[in-house]
C-alpha cells in the first residue's frame, strides 16, 4: 500500500506527438485515497492524455506515475498487474459485443484473477442488481441504450474491484436524457469513497461531487481548488474565460 | 452431341478416390494455412516493444513476412507448386514422409502438394486476417487491457473472435478457391479428381463424359462448403441483432 494515502504520485508527466507537440507538459499531482478529481478544459487541453497515462494506455514520454509505491511508467513494469486495479471507463462505452452482459462483467476476473466462474457471476450479478441491470444479464450490448451500456461498463470495471476508477469523458456520448442515470451511479461510487479521477463536462458533477477540480489548459495544470472555490473564485484569466462559457 | 453417362459407371471407383483425395488436400491445406496466416497476420501487426531486442526480432520477422507475401501473390501457383515438388523435394534435398492413406493417397506426393497449397493460401489468407484485425475498434484492446488482460488474452477473447467473425465470407471463398485450385495438383501426378478425370478420358475413349462429371463433382463440393459457412456466419452475428 502507498503511504500517507497517496495512491497516485504523478511527477513531471511529459507526452510529446511527433517530438513537438506537447500534449502533457511537465504536469505534476497527487491523487490521495478517496479523492474524487474532476479534470475540466477545452478540448485539446490534454485532459484526456492525461487521464490515459495513468494506466499507460497513453505511455508518456518522460516522468513518472506511481501508484502504489511503484512507477508504472518505468521500464521493465508489468503493467497488466497494475491495470488490474485501475478501472476506466470510457466515452464510447467499449463493451465487447460478442459477448452477452455478464460475460462482458466476468471474462476478466475469470482470466486476469482466476476466480472461479461461479463466484465472478455472483459478484456480477450483484453489481448489475445496483444499477438496475440484473435483468439484462444474458442481453447483448447492441440490446442496450447508451445509459444502460455506460452503466454496465462501470460495473464491469468494478468487478476487477479496483483501488481507483477512471472516467474518460464517460457522459458526452449519450443522448442528453441518459447523462443522469450514469451521472447518479458515479455519485453513488464517490459517496462509498471510491478513488476517482473523472475528465468530463458536467460541471453540475464537478461541484457537487469533486474533492478537487482542475483546470487544464495547453498540456498544463492551470488551476487546482475545492469546487466551491474553483467555481465561485477562479484565479486565472483563462478559466474565467473558460467558465463564462460552460456555466 | 450426345453423351453417355451410363459409360461413367464403370469408372465409378476412380471419381470417388479422386473425391476423397481432394477432399483431404483442400481440407489439409485449409487448416495449415490458416494457422500460417494467423500467425504471419500476427506478426504483421505486432507493435515492438520498448526493448532494442524486441524491436530487432519484430523487424526481421516483418521483413521475412513481408517477402512471403508478396512472392506468393507475385508467382503463378502453377511455378509455386513445381518449385515446392521438383525443388524443394527434388534437388532441395527435403524427403517427404512415404506413407500411403487409404491405399492411394501417397505421402510422397500428398505432403509437397499441402505444402505447396498451404504456402499460396497462407499468403492470400493472412492479409484477409491482418485486414479483419485492424478492422477491430481500436476501443476494444483499450477497454480489454485496462480490465489488466494481457496483449495475447487480448487477442484470443476480445479481438479474433470478432475479426474472425467479419472476414468469415472472404474465408468461406478462399476455402471454395482451394478445392478448385487443387486440381493443379494433377500436373504433377498427385491422384485427385480432376487426375481420375483425365485417366477415365483415356481408358474410356471418352473426352466429354469425365470432364462434366468432374465439373458436377467439384459443384458439390463447394456449394455445400459456402452453405455451411453460411450458417456459421449466421450464428455468430448473433451479438448484433436485438
Amino acid at each position: 500500500m502507498a503511504t500517507s494515502g497517496k495512491l497516485i504520485q504523478v511527477k513531471n508527466l511529459v507526452k510529446t506527438f511527433n517530438g513537438k507537440i506537447h500534449a502533457l507538459n511537465h504536469v505534476s499531482l497527487d491523487i490521495n485515497q478517496g479523492d474524487v478529481v474532476v479534470i475540466v478544459g477545452p478540448s485539446g487541453s490534454g485532459k484526456s492524455t492525461f487521464l490515459r497515462s495513468l494506466n499507460l494506455l497513453e505511455e508518456p514520454t518522460s516522468g513518472e506515475v506511481i501508484f502504489e509505491g511503484v512507477n508504472i511508467a518505468g521500464r521493465g513494469v508489468n503493467i497488466d498487474h497494475h491495470r488490474q486495479k485501475m478501472g476506466m471507463v470510457f466515452q464510447h462505452f467499449n463493451l465487447f459485443p460478442h459477448l452477452t452482459i455478464l460475460q462482458n462483467m466476468t471474462l476478466a476476473p475469470m482470466k486476469v484473477k482466476k476466480t472461479p466462474q461461479k463466484v465472478a457471476e455472483e459478484k456480477a450479478l450483484s453489481l448489475l442488481d445496483r444499477v438496475g441491470l440484473r435483468d439484462r444479464a444474458q442481453a447483448y450490448p447492441i440490446q442496450l441504450s447508451g445509459g444502460q451500456k455506460q452503466r454496465v461498463a462501470i460495473v464491469r470495471a468494478l468487478c476487477m474491484e479496483p483501488e481507483v476508477m477512471l472516467f474518460d469523458e464517460p457522459t458526452s456520448a449519450l443522448d442528453p436524457e441518459m447523462v443522469g442515470e450514469v451521472l447518479e451511479v458515479m455519485k453513488s461510487l464517490a459517496r462509498e469513497g471510491m478513488t476517482m479521477v473523472v475528465v468530463t463536462h458536467e460541471m453540475g458533477f464537478a461541484r457537487e461531487v469533486a474533492t478537487r477540480v482542475i483546470f487544464m489548459d495547453t498540456g498544463r495544470i492551470v488551476e487546482e481548488n475545492p469546487p466551491e472555490e474553483f467555481f465561485t473564485n477562479p484565479q486565472s484569466d483563462r478559466l474565467k474565460d473558460f467558465l463564462a462559457k460552460v456555466l | 452431341m450426345s453423351f453417355e453417362f451410363g459409360k461413367m459407371v464403370k469408372f465409378a471407383f476412380y471419381f470417388k478416390q479422386g473425391v476423397i483425395y481432394t477432399i483431404l488436400l483442400s481440407a489439409c491445406t485449409v487448416a495449415i494455412g490458416f494457422v500460417l496466416a494467423l500467425v504471419v497476420a500476427l506478426i504483421r501487426i505486432n507493435k515492438p516493444g520498448r526493448s532494442v531486442l524486441s524491436r530487432v526480432v519484430n523487424k526481421v520477422l516483418h521483413v521475412i513476412t513481408g517477402v512471403y507475401i508478396d512472392v506468393i501473390r507475385g508467382t503463378p501457383m502453377l511455378v509455386q507448386l513445381y518449385i515446392v515438388y521438383y525443388i524443394l523435394f527434388g534437388d532441395g534435398g527435403l524427403t517427404a514422409p512415404k506413407f500411403m492413406l487409404f491405399g492411394f493417397i501417397s505421402g510422397e506426393q500428398f505432403i509437397p502438394g499441402i505444402i505447396a497449397l498451404s504456402l499460396n493460401s497462407g499468403a492470400y489468407v493472412a492479409e484477409i486476417v491482418r485486414g479483419g484485425i485492424q478492422g477491430i475498434d481500436y476501443g476494444q484492446t483499450e477497454a480489454c487491457r485496462s480490465l489488466g488482460m494481457t496483449k495475447l488474452q487480448n487477442m484470443r477473447y476480445i479481438v479474433l473472435p470478432q475479426a474472425i467473425k467479419n472476414i468469415l465470407p472472404a474465408i468461406a471463398n478462399e476455402f471454395v478457391t482451394i478445392i478448385k485450385e487443387s486440381s493443379i495438383c494433377s500436373v504433377v501426378g498427385m491422384q485427385e479428381l480432376m487426375f481420375n478425370a483425365k485417366r477415365v478420358q483415356g481408358a474410356s475413349f471418352l473426352p466429354s463424359e469425365p470432364l462434366l462429371l468432374a465439373a458436377i463433382l467439384y459443384l458439390c463440393m463447394t456449394l455445400p462448403t459456402s452453405k455451411i459457412i453460411a450458417y456459421f456466419e449466421r450464428r455468430m452475428r448473433r451479438g448484433d441483432q436485438r
